[in-house]
């Protein structure tokens, strides 16, 4: 048999049987159509928090209060709280060799008011440093000056969001805003920029770091950033912090370092179990698909049993027969899996344009869908379609009522 | 063109077994017209499909044009019914789903024909059947006349020497069972070998050889002048 007659014996079949080949059709469309939503989802997480945790840089380490790794060992029973980051810490770290700059972070809740508006504001105590190290800009007036870490000034900088909430329409730069039992004048406003490591830039108060611990009555850091001079430099800079930290502070190695790389390499690992597991359960839905293309494929064996015979009179071969058969259900799962995955890929591209979330099937999954489709199909197809092949002619064109 | 030795088919209903054929001996040269008759469960049917190479015998042998049947495997008997053999069946079985003209060429499909010489050959038999009108149509839109002849096209396709109809106008009136025959008679004056398995008498009786069968056996044959 020529395969374009074969193909054109199928693409009758499936129209002759038009609510088999739609119910099939809709199986497969689903499954594939489940693979590649899933696998979109977890992949367009996976980026989203790629690109959140590279917004951080490279050569950024976050140096947070407290040792956070668990050991083996039984705590020591000091009876000590960790120690605070203090300022003080924030300079010496800055003097390190491999660090380039240092930007101190105090942050907390506070009201902030202005011209009878009120709110609730997240207050970011830091320096200059903080606006080159976070890659971050103002869109009208200016950053933070450039200060001694432990100098306070009545000065900030506020985020979109807050600005339209305060000031509304009116002019905000060079106006004074109340924030808890202090005023500062609003010297710049952020640039749009959206969430990144769950801070809220448009959110944002930006104060000197010296005003927010006067404004929180803290000394304490919540956590210092550090660019070191390069990518070489991490590792140096990671033991030179470290050791800095420890002599500072009694002998206690009493921070936690994080870098990019570390927590980027986290959530690959989680982000990429959870997207295999997902991307199981969807073929799972395929293997469904199979089991139903078993079963239909079955009935449609013992309805055209008469066909069959006549085939085989005909001359056709057992394996001409099967692969009628097999083809129907391999031409079936083809249509299917790419209308899943075309609907799929519209229903991604649709998510982005309406969320801007990087949503996007990843090409493995897409190739991997629509074979597995087809593989599950042309495998749950042959057993019945071997059945048909094995028919015994005479057997199959007996009318019904006399067998 | 077709030689029986002792051709034995039985089959098993529950407990009973049913001899379908009982050691038939039979001799049938190119170019024949018999008939053959008897009744139900006479074993008329299980003579045709033995003889289509659709069913195979438990014992005794069987040539078609010289050549050994037995023990051929299914590949090799599909590809001698394809070659040697056109079928006509009481109840046409026609695909449905398929124009009439896509019917006429299904064996040539299955046979790996280039459709140029497909469309050549299925032209020739729909003129010559006065199908011309009807072949874009489906089976359900034709007439039992216009079906069967649509059959005997098929079965002509692929030019086969022999012609089992299994009885070919047995869903038919009389008017367009007579067309029918007049058909599958003119083809036979041609040299097509044909065998007609029917209930019918008056169609039994136009064949020059008609055999009788009874309980598996031909119990008399025309050209033996009586019993066998």
């Amino acid at each position: 048999m020529r395969a374009a007659d074969a193909v054109a014996l199928w693409f009758g079949a499936l129209r002759g049987h038009r609510s088999r080949s739609l119910m099939l059709l809709l199986a497969i469309g689903i499954g594939v159509l489940a693979v590649i939503l899933l696998t979109g989802l977890v992949e367009g997480a996976r980026s989203f928090v790629l690109d959140e945790f590279s917004l951080l840089g490279r050569n950024t380490l976050i140096v947070l209060p407290g040792r956070k790794e668990t050991t083996g060992a039984v705590p020591p029973l000091t009876g000590l709280a960790p120690r605070d980051l203090t300022l003080q810490d924030a300079q010496a770290v800055a003097r390190l060799p491999a660090v380039r700059r240092v930007a101190p972070l105090q942050a907390g809740l506070i009201e902030v008011s202005s011209a009878g508006r009120s709110r609730e504001a997240f207050v970011l105590g830091t320096s200059r440093s903080f606006f080159a190290l976070r890659q971050l800009d103002v869109s009208q007036g200016q950053m933070l000056p450039e200060l001694p870490l432990e100098q306070a000034e009545a000065v900030c900088v506020i985020g979109t969001t807050l600005r339209r909430e305060l000031f509304g329409s009116r002019p905000a730069l060079g106006e004074w805003l109340r924030a808890g039992d202090r005023r500062f004048r609003v010297i710049g406003i952020l640039e749009e920029r959206g969430e990144s490591l769950g801070m809220d830039f448009a959110e944002l108060l930006v104060i000197p770091v010296a005003s927010a611990q006067a404004l929180f009555n803290r000394e304490g850091l919540f956590r210092l950033f550090a660019e070191v001079r390069g990518p070489a430099q991490l590792e140096p800079g990671k033991r030179q912090i470290l050791a800095l930290i420890k002599e500072r502070h009694e002998g206690e190695e009493d921070v936690t370092l994080i870098s990019q790389d570390s927590m980027l390499a986290a959530f690959d690992d989680i982000l990429g179990a959870l997207g295999l597991a997902l991307a199981g359960i969807a073929a799972v839905s395929l293997l469904v698909a199979g089991v139903l293309i078993m079963n239909v494929t079955w009935i449609a064996v013992s309805q055209r049993t008469g066909e069959i015979g006549l085939l085989k009179a005909l001359g056709a071969t057992p394996a001409q027969v099967r692969l009628l058969f097999v083809g129907e259900a391999g031409l079936l799962a083809l249509a299917g899996g790419l209308a899943g995955l075309a609907l799929g890929e519209l229903l991604l591209w649709l998510a982005r344009l309406l969320w801007d979330l990087p949503l996007a099937a990843p090409a493995w999954a897409r190739a991997g869908a629509l074979l597995l489709a087809f593989g599950v199909a042309l495998l749950f197809a042959w057993l019945p379609a071997s059945r048909a092949a094995r028919l015994e002619p005479v057997a199959a064109l007996r009318p019904p009522g006399a067998r | 063109m077709i030689r029986l030795r002792e051709v034995t088919r039985c089959f098993h209903l529950g407990e009973q077994r049913v001899m379908g054929l009982d050691a038939v001996d039979l001799e049938v040269a190119a170019g024949e017209y018999l008939s053959v008759m008897g009744p139900s469960g006479s074993g008329k049917s299980t003579l045709l499909n033995v003889l289509g190479l659709l069913d195979a015998p438990d014992a005794g042998e069987y040539w078609l044009n010289s050549e050994p049947t037995a023990g051929l495997d299914e590949v090799r008997r599909a590809a001698l019914r394809s070659r040697h053999i056109g079928f006509v069946f009481q109840s046409y079985h026609l695909i449905p789903r398929l124009t009439a003209l896509e019917n006429i060429e299904l064996p040539m499909l299955l046979a790996g024909i280039e459709p140029g010489e497909r469309r050549r050959r299925s032209a020739e038999l729909v003129e010559r059947l006065s199908l011309g009108d009807r072949v874009a149509h489906r089976p359900a839109e034709l007439s039992g006349g216009q079906r069967q002849r649509v059959a005997i096209a098929r079965a002509m396709v692929m030019r086969p020497a022999l012609l089992l109809a299994d009885e070919p106008t047995g869903n038919l009136d009389s008017h367009s069972g007579a067309e029918v025959v007049e058909l599958l008679e003119e083809l036979n004056g041609e040299g097509l070998t044909l065998l007609v398995v029917t209930h019918d008498v008056a169609l039994g009786a136009r064949a020059p050889r008609t055999l009788r069968m009874l309980d598996g056996r031909i119990i008399a044959d025309s050209a033996q002048g009586g019993a066998a």
